[in-house]
């Protein structure tokens, strides 16, 4: 997104995860107009801190569904910001959420579809699973 | 009625087994294994095993007849979702939620997860009780409803001592509704003077404890000084 042009600031607890957003990049993070905040995601302080209150976009994605969905609440309801997007792992807590008017991803859908495309992909060229042999009777 | 528990630790076990013995419906929900194991010796069938923010959890516990579900797990998102998903998706009547970190609290308040509790907020209102800072002691917060009742401990120092009741100048918005004296309370009439030692009790919408602070307060705070 910051090669986009965006201003991105990323919030973390870890303050070793600032090295792991230079990785590939052949100038600093700040250099390169990006933000880092340490600190958790549920304090309000650090989120005004990493400047929601300024946010056009907000994103949870830290590795806790429960974390990603309350947090996600926190900047829709609080802060008013315009657009929220949590990572949500458990499918069918994404949907509900969704549902509510959370704008939900769940990478684990994602897969399943992949991964169905792939079984039906390599089942369409009758290479030996169950779904190919079938079609090729 | 049917209460769903979620939770084994020390409070959710301990909660689940007075629930039972007052005749209650339980079932406590357990996502460590371990823990699930050692408690299920006890509660047998009241205990099950899963991760409880996960929906068909709920769901196997029959969330969908639950009358009250309490979330008393160590995580506050934890907490704060399950009663979200319960009172909005299941429509529990009834939800309360365990606050472990009291910054949190303005959270639950946000996503409408009421009521909450906090072992924070209560062991530091007791200490407040003990050791009254200021004198002045908060009794109870309606918050619907925009008022507290505070008790406040007249020193001898105090600027309203040996004063009327209808001469004192109450601030707007606060009222004197009970004088505790000598282990007894009762309601001042205006001819009532006030004694050193003398608890009294009084209601205000928030943010008048300062003006009763001062009012009440020791002599050279201005309390000889009414408004």
């Amino acid at each position: 997104m910051l090669h986009e042009g965006h201003d991105v600031s990323c919030l973390d607890e870890d303050p070793e995860s600032h090295a792991r957003l230079e990785v590939g990049l052949e100038k600093s993070w700040e250099d390169l107009g990006g933000q880092f905040t340490v600190g958790a995601g549920l304090e309000t302080e650090a989120l005004e801190a990493a400047g929601i209150e300024r946010a056009d976009v907000f994103i949870a994605s830290t590795d806790g569904d429960n974390t990603n969905i309350i947090i996600a609440q926190i900047a829709q309801r609080r802060y008013e910001v315009p657009t929220v997007i949590a990572r949500v792992l458990d499918p069918l807590r994404a949907e509900w959420y969704q549902r509510q008017g959370l704008n939900t991803v769940c990478p684990t859908r994602v897969a399943i579809d992949m991964l169905e495309d792939a079984v039906r992909e390599a089942g369409g060229r009758g290479n030996g699973t169950p779904s190919g042999a079938t079609e090729a009777a | 009625m049917y209460i769903i528990v979620v939770g084994a630790g020390k409070v959710g076990w301990n909660l689940a087994r007075e629930l039972l013995e007052k005749d209650h419906e339980v079932t406590l929900i357990e996502a460590d294994r371990r823990r699930y194991l050692t408690v299920e010796q006890e509660l047998e069938h009241n205990i099950s095993y899963g991760d409880a923010s996960e929906l068909w959890v709920l769901e196997r516990a029959g969330i969908q007849r639950a009358d009250m579900v309490i979330a008393v797990t160590g995580d506050d998102e934890d907490n704060m979702l399950i009663c979200q998903v319960a009172r909005e998706k299941y429509l529990v009547a009834q939800i309360i939620a365990r606050v472990n970190n009291p910054r949190n609290r303005q959270h639950f308040d946000l996503l409408g997860v009421k009521p909450s509790v906090s072992a924070t907020d209560l062991i530091l209102r007791l200490l407040e009780h003990e050791v009254p800072e200021y004198g002045l002691v908060h009794l109870l917060d309606l918050q619907e409803e925009q008022l507290e009742i505070i008790e406040m401990l007249l020193g001898k120092d105090s600027g309203v001592t040996g004063r009327r009741v209808g001469d004192l100048q109450m601030p707007d918005g606060s009222l004197l509704i009970s004088v505790l004296r000598a282990g007894k309370g009762f309601v001042p009439s205006a001819d009532t003077v006030l004694e050193e030692g003398d608890e009294i009790l009084a209601v205000l919408d928030p943010g008048k404890e300062e003006d009763l602070k001062i009012l009440f307060g020791p002599k050279s705070n201005g309390g000889t000084v009414a408004n």
